[in-house]
């Protein structure tokens, strides 16, 4: 036990020393930026090229949590239409650099500012409705704006959609150098800027704000803050994510087609910001590890078991039903919730058997 | 005060802190695979191939047959010893027809997996998304199931081969027949808006007089009403319907024309008139008040035997493996499908010899495709320019609710080629049930 109180006392003056963030925002979150891109870094060249695939995927997840995260944990505005979204970042990144021939970056920037436009007038539409209502205008969106592209199938491909040729990556990094890390590279650095832009923002005004009119339009009303406005910047905001997002979806999966955007993307997306944790940007990553891995263990599970085929193949979705139904039950703020539950816990027990041993110490000395 | 701020923020630290490391260590943790300088996927005693097959979702009902069928194949071929000593292990992954999973579970199976082929991975707006990954990685992509003459690019896309007709091919040989036994009769067509429905159009197209065609109307896969286009349709006066469609929208355009009280000659190709699949669609769809009779008559191509004809050797063959290892599903065209191609790439492995690589593979059904025999009532197309699959189709009827072949096979290209009758008749099946080298 003198270890453990040991350990938390280097611990303490270690957070006190050199472990401790800076207090001005932007500072601290581009050091926390650094931390996370580093060791993202050192993941992507650990793991096998699948790994990274995998991990790009939850990259691209991550960023359109993070705007889903803004939209509905922090502003309360419930969206099912996120998928949508994503479609239109990824069909304009894929017009962008298979018909405009835009480099890669440009793109990316490009898309962000169209769907963030775009979100921008829904929201001024979505503004003026509250709770199921809103939920039907945008769930309207999810199923109607993949069928667009039925309907101009010369611009978007039509039910097969459009396809780009994948990034190359620099020929410093060598020809035997995965196509997948690099797309996992690409993804990351979307991922990290989405993070430090709505990191920045939500510690700052904005944040208190979205809060301010999630918690209570009337009040907000009452000490000057413009409802409908703050309600007009969340969306854009969050749609600017979705839209990054989908840019980088094509990045890692080099197309955009009706059949990818389906309302299932958008109800797993909200399903993975509820499942990591509404409202807290740990709570997206959470969350965007659950949907790359969750489906992925619940095929794995249902394979392990030797049943017939029509089992087997319809298992997976049962037992994904059956993971997200016990989640909520067992952690009904997410994951992140739950592990911030289990750290305070913890930390109480630690704190108080420390005490008790410094107690115990004093009584050795008398 | 300052204590507490201190002690919260000190545990949000902790918390991105412990985030981070659980994140790469549940990342990091779920290992890597290596491969070693051989060929990905085979050893002396074992061969794996991988697929992309939607065992759930829209397109499940009567696909999801196909993958299972092929498994039963290899698992009889292996029962006897396997091909060139090795064993089949068939890995086939659920997309659920979203080209999003098709990239992820074929990436999976490629840099996961190291199957030595992808084959028969099912569906065009699926697989158009993993070819060129398939390409560059020089992995072989054998026997698309899917008829879109894309596969058929042998200089840009050399690991990539189709498996049965391309749409154009099966739209020409309808067109041909409309055109000697229907002439002068007004033609309405419905098509999937796709590269199927496109491919099958601009077959007919091909082949009859544009003045015939008096509509042809379009439909979305994603949207189950398609009265608009049955009433268009019959308001062009249109006495013989071709569909280019899935059975499930071949059920709902007969029920919505029965509904009209709209009768006229249909035709429907391959891929949509399964009697099994879509007698069973017709009858779930109406409530158990329709069934096969609503498509007693029609026209349709066949480029394998009819799975109902038990005196045909294949068929005989098919039924027996089927009884032995997929005896829960239905003997019907889609298990048919799933066995003939499972044979198809059983001749390709026996092909390409003991020493077995990637490059062998695709370079024994360049060399040898044409010659192969089989299920087929036609030859295949393959050499190392055409990457299309069968070369032909023969005109079919459904009669009693089962498909009866009607005439001679003929064969033609996806091209402006003439179609020429195809007069060998088929071989009987080997009694080993393997194919002879």
């Amino acid at each position: 036990m003198t270890a453990v109180a040991h350990l938390i006392a280097r611990l303490e003056a270690a957070r006190a020393g050199w472990l401790r963030l800076p207090r001005q925002t932007l500072a601290r979150h581009l050091v926390l930026a650094v931390g996370f891109g580093l060791a993202f870094y050192v993941l992507s060249v650990y793991i096998s090229p699948y790994r990274d695939s995998q991990l790009a995927t939850a990259a691209y997840y991550f960023t359109a949590l993070v705007g889903l995260t803004v939209l509905t944990g922090l502003n309360g505005q419930l969206s099912i239409g996120h998928g949508a979204l994503m479609a239109i970042g990824a069909y304009a990144t894929v017009l962008l650099i298979g018909r405009a021939h835009f480099a890669l970056v440009p793109t990316l920037v490009a898309v962000t500012v169209i769907t963030a436009t775009a979100g921008g007038v829904l929201g001024a539409g979505a503004a003026r409705l509250r709770g199921p209502y809103l939920a039907g205008a945008t769930l309207a969106l999810a199923v109607g704006l993949p069928a667009l592209a039925d309907g101009y199938p010369g611009t978007f491909g039509g039910d097969n959609g459009l396809t780009v040729a994948p990034p190359t990556p620099p020929a410093s990094l060598g020809l035997s150098f995965p196509l997948t890390r690099w797309e996992a590279w690409i993804a990351g650095v979307g991922a990290l800027v989405a993070f430090v832009v709505v990191a920045n923002l939500l510690r700052g005004r904005a944040g208190r704000v979205f809060r301010a009119v999630r918690d209570h339009e009337v009040s907000a009303q009452l000490v000057g803050i413009p409802v409908a406005r703050t309600q007009v910047l969340a969306f854009t905001l969050s749609a600017a994510c979705a839209g990054l997002a989908g840019g980088l979806y094509v990045v890692v999966n080099q197309l955009a087609a009706p059949g990818a955007f389906q309302l299932s993307l958008s109800l797993s997306l909200l399903t993975g910001v509820v499942l990591g944790g509404l409202g807290t940007l740990g709570g997206a990553v959470w969350g965007a590890l659950a949907l790359v891995f969750l489906p992925a263990w619940a095929t794995n599970l249902s394979h392990a078991i030797s049943l017939p085929t029509n089992v087997s193949s319809n298992l997976p979705l049962a037992l994904y039903g059956i993971a997200l139904a016990g989640g909520m039950l067992l952690a009904p703020r997410g994951i992140q919730g739950a592990l911030g539950r289990a750290g305070q816990w913890l930390g109480v027990r630690l704190r108080k058997s420390t005490s008790n041993e410094e107690g115990s110490d004093e009584q050795d000395h008398k | 005060m300052s204590r507490t701020t201190s002690r919260s923020r000190m545990r949000s630290r902790i918390g991105i802190l412990g985030c981070l490391t659980a994140a790469v260590a549940l990342v990091a943790g779920c290992g890597s695979s290596s491969s070693n300088g051989t060929t990905p996927g085979v050893t002396a005693t074992s061969v794996t191939i991988g697929s992309h097959q939607p065992l759930t979702g829209l397109a499940a009902p009567g696909y999801s047959e196909i993958a299972p069928a092929a498994e039963a194949y290899f698992k009889y071929v292996n029962a006897q010893g396997g091909v060139n000593g090795r064993k089949i292990t068939y890995i086939f992954k659920d997309d659920g027809y979203n080209p999003t999973n098709t990239v992820n579970v074929v990436r999976q199976l490629v840099l996961q997996s190291n199957v030595f082929a992808i084959f028969n991975g099912l569906g065009t707006p699926t697989h158009t998304k993993v070819v060129d990954f398939l390409n560059s990685s020089k992995v072989p992509d054998l026997f698309v199931a899917s008829g879109c003459p894309c596969w058929d690019a042998g200089t840009t896309h050399p690991y990539t081969f189709g498996w049965q007709p391309s749409y154009t091919i099966e739209g020409k040989i309808l067109g041909q027949y409309l055109k000697q036994h229907f002439a002068g009769k007004k033609v309405g067509v419905l098509y999937q808006n796709d590269d199927f429905g496109n491919g099958g159009l601009a077959g007919i197209k091909d082949e009859l007089p544009a003045s015939q065609i008096v509509t042809a109307q379009p439909y979305e896969p994603t949207n189950t009403n398609i009265a608009p286009q049955i009433t268009a349709i019959q308001h062009a006066g249109a006495q013989v319907e071709v569909n280019f469609t899935v059975p499930a929208f071949t059920a709902i355009g007969q029920l919505t024309a029965f509904k009209l009280g709209y009768r006229p000659q249909l035709v429907v190709s391959n891929v949509g008139i399964d009697p099994t699949t879509v007698g069973g669609m017709l009858a779930s769809f109406s409530k158990g008040k329709a069934g096969t009779a609503l498509i007693e008559g029609a026209i349709s191509d066949a480029y394998l035997p009819s799975p109902s004809d038990s005196s045909n050797s294949w068929i005989a063959l098919f039924k027996k493996v089927h009884d032995s290892y997929d005896a829960g599903a239905p003997m019907d065209g889609n298990v048919e499908y799933g066995m003939a191609s499972a044979y198809t790439f059983v001749q390709a492995l026996q092909a390409a010899g003991k020493k077995l690589t990637r490059q062998s593979l695709v370079n024994a059904v360049n060399a040898m495709g044409a010659h192969w025999s089989g299920p087929g009532l036609v030859p295949f197309r393959y050499s190392t320019s055409d990457h299309g699959g069968y070369a032909g189709a023969q005109i079919a009827t459904i009669k009693g609710g089962k498909v009866t072949l009607l005439g001679t096979p003929e064969t033609t290209d996806p091209g402006t080629g003439p179609i020429v009758p195809y007069t060998t008749a088929q071989p009987t099946a080997p009694a080993s049930g393997i194919p002879t080298p």
